[in-house]
């Protein structure tokens, strides 16, 4: 028999993952933004990070306007801010904490350092010259603890709950990407302008896709590829199928080894959210509404983990499994958003 | 060649003054004092500092209450080890496991018969008025009557190299994770000082607790589960809750992770509840069980009492240990040991006035320059009065608490602690230390060869408390 896991662990696990995925994500669009999506029309819109994290209130409560010193110190450097990249790690750090009895020393002493790093970051390096390869570091940071966990994270119910957290929220940073962009892909979809090959560019390259959809794809880089590429694609380490797929994976490990009894909504859920994101064609997506979509997807996730909550963190019930006597997309959304 | 100057190696320009000092004056260490007496101390402070960065990267914490801005602070860990040769060792382990052998049977007799009370040989009040008495332990049953399972003694030298206790910690004593950490520190940035010394090994430490907590499982579970209960990560020796349950291969559990139902203890998991039988607990008494001591308790679990006094789950360190690690009983600890196995305390006390007693009072306040006057329900080294350090406005501010309220308070003479050579802002200099080894019980007594080394990195200072600016060494026990 294996060694039981206290259901709070296991909420720590979950969230602690997601916390790392997300700052690395973080970090990704921001380098993006600062790197890239100037080319040709030369002005950033900063303000498309504060609204791709629904952030729009918040921010406006601290910050008059969105230029960039501002957007990326609420998002690089500001501790009050729940979704600053600082923030994440602090959170992490402080689960890490919880979790010291069963992550790895390495694990711990990883997070420890960056979370120290974070601290430690100066007003020069927030500025042009010194933000890119800051944000470097930091999604290196993360990618470091990922690594580390891979190679000294003991292998039983809690490396399960790590990699539910890791892929859900990577799913869902994947989602939240592809949305920063859609009005652009979607208004010019015809027009193959210099300045929106550059937006579309950047989204692969804040993915780490570009190269992957270039062989995949030697000419003709259209909007709704990219968005087919980042939905679809089964074998891009970071598309929203595989994600899922891999939370799926880590769903069925976990119940079949460890004789979980709790979750089976999770399971159908999950199963049902593989198959849409298995058959739909980006055409069928793009005639519904790829925001739509991304909506859709982005509140499966939301209603996955709060099953997850419910099933094995001791959390109370969620009310109805929404899936539950649903039929397929689209009356699913209408059934979730009604819900929320 | 490189000419030797003074200042050019570790203990060149150390002089300890008029102290005993650990090291100079233990023939046992001339093979240590040699190797450190070739090192050149840049060598030596390059290694030092390396060590504290490591500390620094594990974020080994300690939470200090008096410094509400400061969460997160490393115990100074200093690199020069403190030694005791196996002879010194022999006597403080036969001295420790007396003294805990004698604990046990008196909390054995005070929650059962009370034969020391009616004979006499303590004051009744002292015990039954105690705000550390637990009435509800009165006649339960304790596996092997081992109330004790974890004690830490404090240990001092005074002027003449005499060991005395200072303290017995009976309660849920701290500070074992630093010895483990020290020596894995020590031995991997000053490996060449410990080979083949004959170094003892504190590696055991976790299978013997795991051990001892299964010797007081309730007899009836075959594979008893062990956890450690913990208030929490805000909690000052929180690191230590993490090691130890690492060590023990046991989960860490808060009272929120625990749930009592028809007197049984389970913890919450992913796959439901799963039955708890033995609980190594890091909260006190009052915090225990909201249901029967403090009704305002978040750490503790509802209803964690009924299933202890229905032996469906045992609990280490026993309700009720604190009436007997008292500084006021502690006074009584010669004579108790006396009571109890008709021998004489192997390691001695330091001479203490209980203020309870007029002529106790009478003589501290006419001695109160010369004396330490302590709260006997503190610890960590709050509410100490140091005679002969103390300003005359902190002497009058003693006097009126000793005479308002004396039956709080223990004198004992200022006794000047032996000290070790301590690296200070790159310089060698003496430094005073305490020792406190640790004693685990079960159906016996073992005591870890080895204990915590604290060292008062203050000048001249006599607290070594953490909370009071002190750090730690290794402390080395020989074969």
């Amino acid at each position: 028999m294996s060694n039981p896991l206290l259901a709070r662990y296991a909420e720590c696990i979950f969230w602690l993952a997601r916390q790392v995925e997300r700052a690395e994500n973080l970090a990704r669009i921001i380098e993006v933004h600062e790197t890239y999506a100037r080319n040709r029309s030369g002005n950033r819109d900063w303000s498309s990070i504060v609204q791709l994290n629904a952030d729009e209130e918040a921010f406006s409560e601290k910050h008059a306007a969105a230029n960039a010193r501002n957007v990326i110190r609420f998002y690089l450097t500001d501790g009050d801010n729940p979704t600053s990249i600082k923030s994440a790690i602090s959170d992490a750090r402080e689960n890490a904490r919880a979790l010291r009895p069963l992550v790895s020393t390495e694990m711990w002493v990883a997070l420890n350092v960056f979370y120290n790093r974070l601290n430690a970051i100066e007003d020069k390096e927030l500025a042009s010259g010194g933000l890119s390869p800051l944000l470097s570091e930091i999604k290196e940071g993360c990618q470091r603890f990922t690594g580390i966990t891979e190679g000294t994270f003991y292998r039983d119910q809690a490396w399960y709950f790590y990699r539910l957290g890791r892929y859900i929220e990577r799913a869902d940073q994947t989602t939240r990407l592809l949305d920063s962009k859609y009005y652009v892909l979607m208004r010019d979809a015809d027009v193959a302008s210099l300045v929106n090959t550059g937006q579309w560019l950047a989204l692969l390259r804040a993915a780490s896709g570009y190269h992957a959809f270039r062989l995949l794809h030697q000419s003709d880089l259209t909007p709704w590829r990219v968005a087919a590429f980042l939905l679809f694609n089964e074998s891009f380490p970071r598309s929203v199928f595989l994600c899922v797929k891999e939370v799926d994976a880590a769903f069925t490990g976990l119940k079949s080894r460890y004789n979980l009894r709790g979750g089976n909504d999770v399971a159908e859920g999950l199963d049902q959210l593989r198959s849409i994101l298995g058959t739909r064609s980006i055409d069928e997506v793009l005639t519904s509404g790829l925001h739509e979509f991304i909506d859709f997807i982005q509140r499966y996730l939301s209603a996955i983990t709060d099953r997850l909550g419910a099933a094995f963190f001791g959390h109370p019930p969620v009310e109805r499994p929404a899936w539950q006597d649903a039929e397929l997309w689209p009356p699913f959304s209408a059934d979730l958003q009604t819900q929320a | 060649m490189h000419k030797r100057q003074m200042g050019d190696f570790v203990l060149d320009r150390y002089d300890p003054g008029g102290f005993y000092c650990e090291m100079l004056r233990c023939p046992a260490t001339a093979e240590i004092r040699d190797r450190l007496g070739r090192m050149a101390i840049d060598e030596f402070k390059r290694r030092a500092h390396g060590a504290e960065e490591a500390l620094y990267r594990l974020g080994i914490t300690f939470t200090v209450y008096s410094d509400s801005q400061a969460i997160d602070r490393i115990l100074p860990f200093d690199a020069i080890p403190r030694v005791l040769p196996a002879d010194e060792w022999d006597r403080i382990e036969r001295g420790v496991i007396q003294r805990v052998t004698a604990l046990n049977l008196l909390l054995d007799d005070l929650y059962h018969e009370q034969k020391i009370l009616k004979d006499g040989l303590l004051p009744e009040d002292l015990i039954l008025e105690n705000p550390n008495w637990r009435p509800a332990m009165r006649g339960v049953k304790i596996p092997h009557k081992a109330y004790v399972n974890i004690c830490g003694t404090d240990i001092i030298r005074d002027e003449k190299g005499v060991f005395r206790v200072l303290e017995d910690n009976a309660r849920t004593p701290s500070g074992v994770s630093y010895v483990i950490e020290n020596r894995h520190m020590m031995l991997r940035s000053f490996p060449d000082l410990a080979d083949e010394i004959g170094l003892r090994s504190v590696e055991d430490y976790g299978i013997r607790l795991v051990g001892a907590m299964r010797e007081i499982a309730p007899p009836a579970r075959d594979d008893p589960v062990i956890v450690l209960l913990s208030p929490g990560t805000y909690n000052s020796a929180y690191f230590e809750h993490v090691f130890l349950a690492r060590e023990m291969g046991v989960p860490l559990v808060e009272g929120r992770d625990l749930v009592v139902d028809n007197d049984r203890v389970y913890m919450r998991t992913t796959a439901g509840r799963a039955r708890v039988d033995v609980i190594y607990r890091r909260i006190n008494d009052d915090f225990l069980d909201p249901e029967v001591f403090r009704p305002d308790s978040m750490l503790g679990v509802k209803g964690l009492m009924r299933a202890y006094f229905a032996g469906n789950v045992a609990l280490a360190n026993a309700v009720g240990t604190g009436v007997a690690d008292d500084k006021a009983v502690y006074a009584y600890m010669p004579r108790i040991i006396r009571y109890y196995l008709d021998e004489d305390a192997i390691i001695e006390n330091v001479e203490t006035h209980i203020c309870r007693e007029k002529a106790s009072l009478a003589y501290t306040l006419d001695n109160l320059d010369r004396l330490v006057v302590k709260p006997v329900g503190e610890a960590g080294g709050y509410g100490i009065t140091i005679g002969p350090r103390a300003t005359r406005a902190e002497l009058d501010e003693c006097r009126a608490k000793l005479i308002d309220d004396p039956a709080n308070y223990i004198s004992q003479p200022c006794i000047n602690l032996s000290v070790s050579p301590t690296l200070i802002d790159g310089r060698v200099e003496p430094r005073h230390v305490d020792f406190r080894p640790f004693a685990i019980t079960g159906e016996n007594t073992w005591v870890l060869p080895g204990g915590l080394t604290r060292v008062a990195l203050r000048k001249g200072s006599l607290v070594v408390n953490s909370s009071q600016g002190g750090g730690s060494k290794d402390t080395w026990v020989l074969e």
